[in-house]
This record gives structure tokens, C-alpha cells and sequence, in this order.
């Protein structure tokens, strides 16, 4: 007998974070629900891939023209079209995927009532879907760097440790909202709201400079200040390495994501009931 | 020895069915609604997944108290009405939701199939399709690849595999994803109502590779309304009645117990009509009641293919003359299906005392379905009295052919004629 399919069905009881011998054996499934998202992102559009480029760029010619050309918000020193679109790159990635994952477990009702899964899945494929996009516009802000003469320097190597904890941030917000979506879908309409709201709470327009010095420590506790932070002084150069703030970031996306499994983990017995 | 591969024991499952939507009568209320609706709407989305002890109004058992096991290589038929719980044991075997208690052990790699074509995607070539179904499925992106010719050719789409699906037919659509369906080679399967899709010549196709599934020695556990399916399908069967295990054993008596049930059910519906007084106000020679019997003389109105029916009917006041009776059948899709009249036909009259006829009718070679029948009454050339609808019958069961289908009048047809098949030199 094959002992690799036993399983036990019982009521939910006690604590669940991941199973990741469960995860692995969903490998396949994982690697084409991720191969879905890229492939579906964009069909049938004229523009294709190059949204991926015009959203963030676009967003920071308008930011460019009236925060940095009208309002002369300080940008660290840098032309402000660089300043800001080296925090959009992070931010755009954020704000879609998890707008993506909140979504994620209402778009596939058909999949969770009908067939079993590890519902993790749902909400991490398009995490890991959007990091295309990422890279994309990764190279068009490495490009835009070239352009300003501002070339990268040994802090780059800082760059993977802060993609790690942007992908442990977003992970864990999407799983987060993409649980209470599946009970209350006032999450649907209050995910575009608190994407606004958390962008004029990192330092997407505006430097951490224009934050009291005193502050700042509380300030990073939205672990998006510190990373958007962190790329802006890895890649730019403009402040010193915000040790400090990301620190603090590093420990609150840790807890982002496990907080956000846990409470996904909690709810998904129910999620085939009520969706 | 025999071998439990699956193992169920006092599993339970309940769902709190939302509460009723509130009407607003004014503009004032719907205004207030709306100011507090969200206070109500939030404890209403929040008590969907939590209880209390004891049961609540809105909550409903789905199942309540099921056990039973599964030996390895068995194909076991699952039977009931509309929610009797069947849909629920194989969600919950399938782990898409957990039971409310109870508990259930599974020794293998399980598939479900409770619907085909889970998670196709539109915009996706059918290649990609057949890719991300399988999977979703539960098979490996190798075992895919191997099977994927077979797919293909299975599903006869091979022209278009590279095509997005929201361009095919859905006749397509259906074929590729009954042909991914159908190469899944799980150790225990749990199907439901799959065959309900499709033509016959479909249903057959997918029959046919089941019975290869169960002759494999895979274990299956198959939901369904098709009885004959089921019959020929299934060793073992359960009848679920109202979320409890009514009856388990060998299909056989199962199923014929769950008929013989049903049956009992619609008896119920009247063999026996009297006239309304009103119809017959001013007539002078009428029908006054009417009885249906099959030939035992048994009160009934179901009848299988091939039964015959015995209509007795009563007769009041004075016809003056001798009389012929005539009866009509409708289907249930209002056509006129077959007459008969004693005088016109047979020539026939009876005797201007008879008050009581009996009308033999049959063998009905009619098709499963609802029927009525009307009865009128001739004196000479005049139409003395008309009862339309006078009462009807069910064609419970039509399987004249060595197939285990019911053949129901909107799919084959108003009745079945005798025909054969032979080849030519």
C-alpha cells in the first residue's frame, strides 16, 4: 500500500503553519498556476509586457511634474524622476501583487470548491508571477541610473536581501487579505484604498529626510519604508545604509508573513463553505 | 483478506445557510437599513463559520453520524435525492472542506472529478490548458507529458491545440476536458455525476473507460442519479437519505430498495380522480371517475416500458343511444402521442346501460417521462363529453436495450419502435 497518499480528515484542530512536504508534492501545480499569471497578465492587450514598464514609468512622470517639479519636494540630492522611480519599482511590485493575491482565492472559486489543493498556493502565485514584472522594470531603472550617470556601486549586493524581504511583506499581506476576501469581500473594494494610503506612508514621493529624525524608528515599522529606503541607498547612494530602519523592517516582514500564513492557515478549512 | 483503503467513522458535516435577504418597504427604512445594515451584515458573514452548541434555526446537517469503509479495488455507489449529502462525502474525502466532526482515513493518492474542466482558463492555448487542468487534477508535469499525445488525440482537437480555448466550441471544450479527465490514473477516484454530461454515445465512451478504471483495481467511489449506471457499475452502494445512511450492501438491494422508496414517494400521486361537479354541469352522459391499474389490477401510476395500463371508467346519466369512449395521451411536451376509440377503431359500442368501461392500453412502448390522458365519449357522431386530463402516468423506467440508460422523451424521442442492424455483402 502506498503510504505517501495517506491522510487523515479530521475537523481543523490546533495550530497550522506550513506543511511543506504537502507544498512540494504541489510543485507542478504551483509552478503552472505562477506560469498562468504571467501568461494571462497581459493577453489581449496591445502593449503586452511593456505594461509592465509604462505603469511605474508613468506614474513617476506625474509624480516628477507635480512633487518634484511644483511642490520641490527634496529628493536627496538625485534628479527627482530617478529618486522616485527607484521606489516605484518596489512599490508598483507591492501594490499589484498584493491586489493580485488579495483576489486571488475569489477569482478561483471554481477551483477551491472543486478540487483539493494547498490553498497557499492561490494567493503565493501571483507573488512570485509579478517578480517578472519586477525584473522588467529593474532594468529600466538600471537603465534610467546609466542615463543620470549614477552608476552601481558594491552596495547592489544588498539588493537580493531587500527583494527577499519585499517578497516576505507582500506574501504575507496577500495571504492576509486574501483570507478575510474569501468571508468578506468589503476587502475587494478596500484593497485599492489602502494600496493610497500605504504609498504616502513610505517614502515613495517624498525622502525619509522629510521625517523627524526621531521618528524614524516608528516609522519603520511599515516594513515598505525601509526596504524602498534600503533600494534607494543600495542603487542611488544618496544616504547611508538604513541599518537601523531595516532591521527593524526584517523583524516586522517576518512577522508580516508568518502572521499572514497563520491566519490563512486558520481560516482555509472553511474557505470551500463560504466563497 | 479484504483491505480498507478508505475509512469513514461518524463523520458530520453542517452549514449555516445565509439568512433571508430583508425587504425595505420605504425610502425612510431603506435609508436606515442602509446606516446599520453593517453592523447586521458583519455579524451575519461572521456567524457563517462559527456555532454554538446545539442547534441553531439556520443550520442544516449535511451529513450526520456517516460511517463506512471503502475496500481497495471496490467500486462503491453513493444514491439519495437531491441533497442527501452525497456531493458533501466527496468534497470532504477530497479534502476541498473539513467535516464539523467525525473522521475519515484514506490509504492513497486520491482524484476527484466533481466537475470537468476545473480551472480551465480561456485565454490559455489548449495545450497550456491541458497542462494546468492536469495538474490542477492532481497529476505530475511528467505524467503529462507522456499522456499528452493521447490526450490530444482523445479530445480530437489536434488542429487547435495551439489555439486558445475561449475560441473553441463548447463541444470542444467538453472533449478536452472529459479526455484529461479520463487519463487520470489516481489510485482511488471519487466521481460525481460526471456522465451526466453528454450525449449517449458520450456517456457510453466515458462508462466504458470507468469500467476499465474499476477492472484496473482502482477504488472508486461514484456518485450518481443514473441507476443503471450505478447497477452496472458499482459491487457495493449507499443510500444516503437526508445527510444518514439509509441502507448499504450490495448495489442490487440497494438500489432496488431506493427505487421501490421513490416509488412509494409518487404512488402517492392519484390513481384514483373524480370529476369536478362543475366540468359536468350541463351534461347528460359523462365520465364521473376514473382508476388506474396495471394488469395485476394493482393501483398505480407508474409503469415501465413495455407495461400495460387498465383504465376503469365510470359513467353518468343517460346516453340515449349506444356510446364509444376514446382516449387521448399527451406527453409532457404537449404533444399528442397516441389515441384510441372503440367505436372508430374497433366498432365497437357499448350498450347505452354499461356505466362501467375498462380501457386496456398497451404494452406502451413510450419513452421515460410524464404523460396524461384524456378521456371523451361518443354517442352516434355527437361528442357527448370531454375530459381533458383527466389523470396521468409516469414512464418510471425505459431501458429497452441492453444498456444501462433511461431513455427520457426529450432525448430519444416520443417512443421507441422495434428496429435492427445489419451489415451488408
Amino acid at each position: 500500500m502506498n503510504t505517501r497518499g495517506h491522510f487523515v480528515i479530521e475537523p481543523q484542530k490546533g495550530w497550522q503553519l506550513l506543511d511543506l512536504p504537502e507544498l512540494r508534492r504541489y510543485g507542478d501545480l504551483f509552478y503552472f498556476l505562477i506560469a498562468r499569471d504571467i501568461k494571462v497578465r497581459y493577453k489581449q492587450t496591445v502593449l503586452g509586457g511593456l505594461w509592465a514598464i509604462i505603469q511605474p514609468l508613468f506614474m513617476m512622470v506625474i509624480f516628477s511634474l507635480f512633487f518634484g517639479n511644483l511642490a520641490k519636494v527634496s529628493s536627496d540630492g538625485v534628479p527627482y524622476p530617478i529618486f522616485n522611480f527607484s521606489a516605484m519599482v518596489a512599490w508598483t511590485y507591492f501594490a499589484n501583487t498584493i491586489s493580485f493575491s488579495g483576489n486571488s482565492l475569489v477569482q478561483n472559486t471554481a477551483l477551491i470548491s472543486k478540487v483539493y489543493f494547498p490553498r497557499l498556493l492561490a494567493p503565493l502565485a501571483p507573488v512570485i508571477a509579478s517578480l517578472l514584472d519586477f525584473v522588467i522594470a529593474f532594468v529600466i531603472l538600471i537603465g534610467m541610473m546609466l542615463y543620470y550617470h549614477i552608476y552601481p556601486t558594491i552596495m547592489m549586493l544588498f539588493v537580493p536581501l531587500l527583494v527577499i524581504l519585499m517578497i516576505l511583506t507582500t506574501g504575507g499581506i496577500g495571504m492576509f487579505l486574501a483570507a478575510l476576501n474569501a468571508k468578506y469581500r468589503d476587502i475587494r473594494l478596500t484593497i485599492p484604498f489602502l494600496v493610497q494610503f500605504w504609498m504616502f506612508a513610505s517614502p515613495v514621493v517624498y525622502p525619509v529626510s522629510m521625517i523627524p529624525e526621531k521618528y524614524h524608528l516608528i516609522y519603520a515599522i511599515n516594513p515598505m519604508a525601509g526596504i524602498i529606503e534600503g533600494f534607494r541607498s543600495a542603487l542611488l547612494g544618496t544616504v547611508a545604509f538604513p541599518t537601523q530602519m531595516l532591521l527593524i523592517s526584517t523583524v516586522v516582514s517576518i512577522i508580516i508573513f508568518i502572521a499572514g500564513a497563520f491566519y490563512f492557515r486558520q481560516t482555509e478549512s472553511y474557505f470551500a463553505d463560504v466563497i | 483478506m479484504p483491505n480498507p483503503i478508505i475509512k469513514v467513522d461518524n463523520l458530520s458535516k453542517r452549514y449555516r445557510i445565509g439568512a433571508a435577504e430583508r425587504v425595505n418597504k420605504t425610502f425612510r427604512e431603506t435609508i436606515m437599513d442602509g446606516l446599520i445594515s453593517p453592523v447586521r451584515n458583519f455579524g451575519r458573514l461572521h456567524r457563517l463559520t462559527s456555532f454554538k452548541n446545539g442547534d441553531e434555526r439556520d443550520v442544516i446537517w449535511a451529513l450526520k453520524d456517516i460511517s463506512f469503509e471503502v475496500n481497495e479495488g471496490e467500486v462503491l455507489g453513493i444514491i439519495g435525492k437531491n441533497g442527501a449529502g452525497k456531493s458533501t462525502i466527496l468534497k470532504i474525502l477530497s479534502r476541498i472542506t473539513k467535516p464539523s466532526s467525525g473522521r475519515a482515513e484514506v490509504f492513497g493518492r486520491v482524484s476527484s472529478l466533481l466537475e470537468v474542466g476545473t480551472g480551465f482558463h480561456p485565454e490559455l492555448t489548449g495545450r497550456e490548458n491541458i497542462f494546468l487542468n492536469g495538474a490542477i487534477l492532481g497529476m505530475r508535469k511528467k505524467e503529462i507529458e507522456q499522456k499528452f499525445d493521447d490526450i490530444v488525440s482523445f479530445a480530437e482537437i489536434d488542429k487547435f491545440i495551439d489555439t486558445p480555448i475561449k475560441w473553441y466550441s463548447s463541444g470542444m471544450q467538453v472533449r478536452l476536458a472529459f479526455a484529461v479527465a479520463a487519463h487520470l490514473e489516481p489510485e482511488i477516484l471519487l466521481i460525481d455525476e460526471v456522465l451526466a454530461v453528454g450525449d449517449i454515445a458520450f456517456q457510453q465512451k466515458c462508462l466504458g473507460k470507468m469500467e476499465d478504471v474499476s477492472k484496473g483495481g482502482r477504488t472508486v467511489i461514484f456518485v450518481s442519479h443514473n441507476m443503471g449506471a450505478i447497477r452496472s457499475l458499482c459491487t457495493n452502494a449507499i443510500w444516503l437519505d437526508d445527510g444518514r445512511v439509509a441502507e448499504s450492501g450490495p448495489t442490487d438491494k440497494v438500489v432496488t430498495d431506493y427505487e421501490e422508496g421513490q416509488l412509494e414517494h409518487l404512488k402517492e400521486s392519484s390513481y384514483v380522480v373524480e370529476r369536478n361537479p362543475e366540468d359536468v354541469k350541463n351534461k347528460s352522459f359523462y365520465f364521473s371517475r376514473v382508476e388506474m391499474q396495471n394488469e395485476k389490477g394493482e393501483n398505480t401510476t407508474l409503469f415501465k416500458y413495455n407495461d400495460k395500463i387498465v383504465l376503469i371508467c365510470d359513467l353518468c346519466g343517460e346516453p340515449g343511444d349506444n356510446f364509444s369512449p376514446e382516449f387521448r395521451i399527451y406527453n409532457e411536451l404537449r404533444q399528442l402521442v397516441a389515441t384510441g376509440a372503440s367505436g372508430a377503431f374497433h366498432g365497437k359500442y357499448f350498450n347505452k346501460t354499461v356505466k362501467r368501461a375498462k380501457i386496456t392500453i398497451g404494452p406502451l412502448i413510450l419513452t421515460s417521462g410524464k404523460y396524461t390522458i384524456s378521456l371523451s365519449v361518443m354517442v352516434n357522431q355527437d361528442r357527448y363529453d370531454t375530459w381533458e386530463n383527466a389523470i396521468g402516468f409516469t414512464i418510471v423506467k425505459c431501458q429497452p436495450f441492453k444498456v444501462p440508460y433511461e431513455m427520457p422523451t426529450h432525448v430519444e424521442g416520443v417512443c421507441i419502435v422495434d428496429h435492427t442492424f445489419s451489415s451488408m455483402e
